[in-house]
């Protein structure tokens, strides 16, 4: 299976993202430069967390509007599976892929911790590895983390099962509207999530959590 | 031609940061001030010297990439 990291100036968790899908699939994933106006064709492309282009105008604005994410665009059109952490999250927004947008953090603060998180999707290739209401613990760290979007939008996002994650009751790390931490496209190939699964795959450091993301996208793809 | 494009959040969107800057107003001894918004403003030199083609101009930057229309209203001044 081909997988690819998207790589901005300044993003931060590429190669966080680069060992957890390299344990997962067993084979590294592309590190695919910004500048790049063609992709290979792939099953799977992550967009990372990170500041990327030093977060300049708004967080993720100037990386939607880089060369790679055409091509990335053409990808998801096509139903190429994209991940989008954090930032990655944020640049799917500004791009469009997604709807709604990150704003700043209710508490104005940058926030870095572990976060609960309850899986609410678990239909997708994302969330498959999850059961349906289990609690996971997952790290955060980032200071334009709180969803927004009219409520028209948040009662489709619910109504068609587009929520993956959310923030466990009173955990909420950001203020985001209805506790939304993920969402997935219309189509179901796109999610965006500001946790971290990739810092959650090592016993070694915060725990295993998030390693079902990346199990259950090798099982999707298999499949 | 200069274009100035002040970029501000949609009513009814909150904005934490215009609400600390109040707080912060008050805790300082201004008296009276009532809600805070904070936007920002961008300053393009424009090379265009029609006001309507650079104001179609302007508008389509807001919409592509100066401004997130979700959450962020847009207002241009063209000057010169």
């Amino acid at each position: 299976m081909r997988t690819a990291v998207i790589v901005f100036p300044g993003s931060n968790c590429d190669r966080d993202a680069q060992v957890a899908l390299h344990a997962a699939f067993g084979a590294p994933p592309a590190m695919v430069w910004h500048r790049e106006t063609d992709l290979p064709p792939l099953d799977l492309i992550v967009l990372p967390g990170g500041f990327s282009y030093g977060d300049y105008l708004r967080s993720g604005a100037m990386a939607a509007q880089s060369p790679v994410l055409r091509a990335l665009r053409e990808q998801a059109e096509r139903g190429v599976l994209v991940l989008g952490i954090c930032n990655g999250f944020q640049v799917l927004t500004e791009a469009g892929l997604l709807p709604g947008v990150l704003m700043r953090n209710a508490g104005l603060k940058f926030v870095c911790r572990d976060v609960g998180l309850v899986v609410e999707n678990t239909e997708s290739p994302f969330t498959r590895g999850y059961a349906r209401g289990q609690a996971v613990t997952i790290p955060v760290a980032h200071h334009d983390g709180n969803y927004y979007a009219d409520d028209a939008t948040l009662d489709r996002l619910e109504g068609e099962g587009r929520v993956a994650f959310r923030y466990a009751p009173h955990d909420n790390p950001n203020g985001s509207a209805r506790d939304i931490a993920g969402i997935l496209n219309e189509r179901g190939n796109v999610l965006g999530m500001m946790p971290h699964p990739e810092r959650a795959v090592d016993k070694l450091h915060c725990g295993v959590d998030g390693q079902a993301v990346f199990t259950g996208l090798v099982e999707a793809l298999a499949a | 031609m200069k274009a100035k494009v002040h970029v501000t959040l949609k009513t009814g969107v909150l904005d934490p940061q215009g609400k600390a800057i109040g707080h912060a107003l008050e805790s300082l001894g201004f008296e009276g001030v009532g809600e805070v918004r904070q936007g920002k403003v961008i300053e393009l030199d424009l090379a265009e010297t029609d006001p309507d083609k650079a104001r179609t101009q302007v508008g389509a930057m807001c919409e592509k990439l100066l401004a997130n229309t979700v959450i962020e209203n847009y207002d241009i001044d063209l000057e010169g």
